[in-house]
């Protein structure tokens, strides 16, 4: 590794920007004539349009339009569309209800659009918004799956009986029913998973420029996959031809999956740019964010772990039900069933395992992707089980977890997955030692003294990155490739762009990225350049998500880079009069081994582009593009230690150690990597102690709605964590990355929930352990 | 409408808006200054917090017009010319953004918070004084990192100025 190469902790290029307030946002983008947008909102969780007048929001000052879902609806604009098919057990296709982008008979959740207005400035648009008169007949509403199946709920979309969306399954139903009824002991739960909102600080934002001219769209957009953006509104949504519509994710602030997917308003701001004749801006405020940004999570489950007389798992039964809200968004049926039951085997040899998931339609939010979308689910199912089996066999956890890991790879699990590397004993190992678990007891001693519960907990997680084989999802019923594309030009004067379809939203990706090609060609990192983000300069892509840049965005990198390096050395062999495999390439020079014949960098890449003297029929230029399509998801895995102290007076949980032990595989820039851990570890933390999004039942409106109500993590909740990696290879890309994106996110709610189940010595908790919850858990278990 | 003056980044400005207009959309639409950030509604998040007469404020909980004859500093104003600020320089070597959008209300706040506490800043007052700047990213680890580092070097900084 150079000094700037793989592995090095090299601050990031990209943080100069940032720090000195210069980045690009969409917000911060200004198109000359821009206009700005606000949409009418429904205000009712379910109800019937009976009637919108206009009239008096068009005499608004300031004014421009105010546009219909009929308008829309004319024009030919689609319907938003879920891209991911999934087949029921019975094999009927799942029962997709439309989405239109502005409702036009139903509204379907509190926040549902109804139309938009355009006018001078951002408030005369949402003054106007206010005015506009929409007469609805309310309807019941449902916001909770156990009360969307009942048979007395009401009917959401025409399309999906009795709010059922698909009723799927994976695994062996028998083989689980007979490990369960040959079992030594039998573990039992019902565990919820949280709703969540995602919460990037930058809320979404979308900015439509209409070139009447060129017949040309421009859309600005919080992206995180801009390509997959002109893509879907291109070929479904009839916005139009991709040659006519060019897609920008500038900077992003952050996405944690919320920014995947295509909502109304980008689609909106694009048709109503065209109506008006004006570029049209929109900014979500922070309330319209937590009503309308895809939420995350919202499983109930009910789970049996059988084991035998020697604590081995021999079958495993998993029933969950997962709210997907009021429509389906782009990729929400993947996430309750490929991105989470079949990684229901953890880290454990589990010979039978059976999964039925059963999708259904409320009248909240749509629910898609969050950090983890699946994953972390099915973790905290899993470590849930695992620790509260210990302590009905009596058994340490970390015994339990051992003695049942999988420890031979390749290992085809019964829910589809093939772990191809781990070591989980050196992580669990690793975590155990920097914790110092073997003291714990008597730290717990010493707390009780203090009159604090002390407790420890520990999850042993697997996820699955890396997304995706392209055959593989396709089969399984994704709509599209889950490939990369790189790009890697060498300028003429030796310094180097790279063309990437993965998009950074706060991942490093263009200092992460460029240490690729200086450990590569030895050049430095200032002359190295990342473009993403534009349809026009980057011809296709499919964006950040599922820890896929590593593994699979800079796999392509690497594709790109093997043919540049290749096209390079003939070059130099020719210009040295020596033999290509005699070239090497370091510190910015082409030698010849052995020798002191050299030919700088810049020098070759000119003679690339002079094209005086190549070898007989080379074409000129030093550009090569490469597509990557992974073979195998790639295992990131690892172990996590939470300890907490609670105040059995007031409830309340502090975290006085959290140490997490990882393995992503190879690692290119350690900062950035524990930069993501750190995050992900916040955000479980949250999922476990803090937030929760909240609807009324009994009509549907959104309780958690800005900040002063959903208690989002702030630095005082957190403790400084303890982060380590151990390292197995992954085999199958070039770089042998795993991905840690999620990770943290993933790995760290059921650490937390079994310490305090451990601390309190109840373990009848479900999270947010808010200190109501605990001090209720610890009263009840006296 | 109201006339509003006042100094930004030591540049003297005016300019005539509508009553309600808060100061961080005069910052942002008016001056072009759109490192203040607007992460929400309710004045929780911190991204818009500049230095208003010397103080962290959050320029979202503040009229235009309030902020009239007064001196404002914004991130664009912090570091001196061809430079960063030590705050500025810490964050960047310990890590202490991603995706940049709360950096720089939380550069900000923290500016202050070190400049009112000396030397003597310790990971739990910093924690328990961030409580006004939310980040989704970063889990804070790095930004209190950050902040610890950008205060020991600027006491340092002072220190040695107080002995010459």
């Amino acid at each position: 590794m150079g000094v700037e190469g793989i592995g090095a902790r090299l601050a990031r290029k990209e943080d100069k920007r940032f720090i000195t307030g210069s980045g690009r946002y969409v917000d911060d983008m200004v198109v000359p004539g821009m206009k700005h947008a606000a949409f009418v909102r429904s205000q009712h969780a379910h109800a019937a349009i009976r009637k919108i007048n206009i009239k008096p929001a068009l005499a608004m000052p300031g004014v421009i339009d105010v546009l219909l879902g009929k308008q829309l609806k004319a024009d030919g604009i689609g319907n938003l569309i879920c891209g991911w098919m999934v087949h029921s057990k019975d094999g009927s296709p799942m029962n997709m209800g439309a989405w239109s982008p502005l409702a036009t008979d139903t509204v379907r959740y509190v926040g549902d659009a109804v139309a938009i207005v355009v006018a001078e400035t951002a408030s005369q648009a949402r003054d106007a918004a206010e005015a506009v008169e929409v007469t609805y007949k309310e309807k019941k509403a449902v916001t909770t799956v156990t009360d969307a199946l009942k048979k007395s709920a009401p009917q959401i979309h025409p399309e999906a009986p009795g709010n059922l969306i698909y009723d799927w399954e994976i695994g062996d139903q028998s083989a689980a029913d007979a490990a369960i009824a040959n079992a030594a002991h039998v573990t039992t739960m019902q565990i919820d998973n949280n709703r969540l909102v995602p919460n990037a600080m930058e809320p979404r934002a979308a900015l439509g420029h209409y070139d009447k001219a060129e017949d040309h769209y421009t859309c600005w957009t919080t992206s995180q996959n801009p390509h997959v953006a002109r893509l879907v509104m291109s070929a479904f949504y009839n916005v139009a031809p991709e040659n006519k519509l060019r897609v920008i994710a500038p900077d992003v602030g952050g996405g944690f999956g919320s920014k995947i997917f295509i909502y109304p308003e980008e689609i909106v701001c694009l048709w109503a740019s065209k109506r008006t004749n004006v570029p049209v801006k929109w900014v979500a405020d922070r309330t319209e964010s937590f009503l309308t940004d895809a939420h995350g999570r919202d499983h109930v489950s009910t789970a049996q772990m059988a084991f035998d007389k020697d604590n081995k798992m021999i079958g495993f039964k998993v029933d969950t039900i997962a709210n997907l809200g009021a429509y389906m968004s782009l990729f929400s049926s993947s996430v309750p069933t490929y991105l989470y039951a079949t990684l229901l085997s953890g880290q454990y040899k589990i010979p039978a395992i059976h999964c039925n998931v059963r999708t259904v339609y409320t009248n909240t939010a749509p629910v898609d992707a969050y950090r983890g979308a699946g994953r972390p689910e099915a973790c905290y199912l899993v470590e849930r089980m695992v620790e509260t089996a210990a302590r009905e066999l009596g058994m340490s956890p970390a015994e339990l977890r051992r003695i049942n890991f999988v420890n031979e790879f390749p290992y085809q699990t019964p829910v589809i997955m093939a772990y191809d590397a781990g070591d989980f004993n050196a992580s669990l190992d690793a975590a155990m030692a920097e914790s110092k678990y073997d003291g714990f007891e008597r730290r717990r001693k010493t707390a009780a003294k203090k009159g604090k519960l002390r407790g420890i907990g520990m999850s042993c997680y697997i996820e699955a990155c890396g997304i995706a084989p392209s055959a593989a999802v396709g089969s399984l019923g994704a709509g599209v490739g889950l490939w990369e594309s790189a790009e890697v030009r060498v300028n003429a004067v030796g310094t180097v762009e790279v063309l990437t379809g993965s998009h950074s939203h706060g991942q490093g990706h263009e200092t992460t990225f460029a240490q690729l090609v200086c450990d590569r060609f030895g050049v430095p990192a200032d002359s190295v350049s990342i473009v993403h983000g534009d349809t026009d300069k980057v011809q296709m892509g499919m964006g950040t998500y599922g820890s896929r840049s590593g593994a699979v965005g800079m796999s392509a990198i690497v594709k790109a880079l093997d043919k540049v390096e290749s096209k390079a050395k003939k070059i130099a062999a020719h210009l040295l009069e020596a033999d290509e495999g005699d070239i090497v390439i370091e510190n910015g020079e082409c030698k010849v081994a052995g020798t002191d014949k050299s030919v700088p960098w810049f020098q070759l890449a000119l003679s690339a582009y002079t094209a005086h003297n190549l070898p007989e029929g080379m074409e000129p230029g030093l550009k090569e593009g490469a597509f990557y399509d992974p073979t195998n998801f790639t295992f990131p895995a690892g172990c996590y230690i939470c300890e907490v102290e609670i105040d059995p007076e007031t409830g309340t949980t502090e975290i006085v150690q959290f140490v997490a032990a990882d393995d992503f595989g190879k690692i290119i820039n350690p900062m950035i990597v524990e930069g993501q851990v750190h995050g992900g570890i916040a955000q479980g933390i949250g999922q476990a102690l803090l937030e929760g999004c909240a609807y009324d039942p009994g009509n549907g409106q959104l309780i958690t709605a800005s900040y002063m109500d959903y208690a989002m993590p702030r630095a005082h909740d957190l403790p400084s964590f303890k982060v380590s990696t151990t390292e197995t290879v992954c085999p199958s890309n070039p770089l042998g990355i795993k991905g840690c994106g999620e990770a943290g996110a993933i790995g760290s709610p059921p650490a937390l929930i079994n310490a305090i189940t451990d601390a309190i010595g109840n373990n009848d908790l479900s999270m947010p352990a808010s200190p109501q919850r605990v001090w209720a858990a610890i009263n009840a278990a006296d | 409408m109201a006339n509003v003056e006042l100094t930004v980044n030591g540049r003297n400005v005016s300019g005539n808006v509508e009553d309600r207009t808060l100061l961080v959309h005069f910052l942002r639409n008016e001056l072009g200054l759109t490192g203040t950030h607007v992460g929400c509604d309710t004045s929780q998040c911190g991204a818009c917090v500049v230095h208003v007469d010397g103080k962290a404020v959050k320029s979202c909980t503040m009229l235009a017009a309030q902020a009239s004859g007064s001196t404002v500093m914004t991130i664009e104003g912090l570091a001196p010319e061809g430079g960063l600020h030590p705050v500025q320089e810490a964050f960047r070597e310990n890590h202490g953004l991603q995706c940049g959008f709360c950096t720089p209300g939380m550069i900000m706040s923290a500016v202050d918070l070190i400049e009112r506490h000396g030397g003597a800043l310790d990971e739990q007052t910093v924690r328990a004084e961030l409580e006004g700047n939310i980040c989704r990213c970063t889990g804070y680890h790095n930004i209190v990192k950050s902040i610890l580092a950008a205060s020991k070097k600027m006491s340092k900084t002072k220190g040695r100025r107080k002995a010459a």
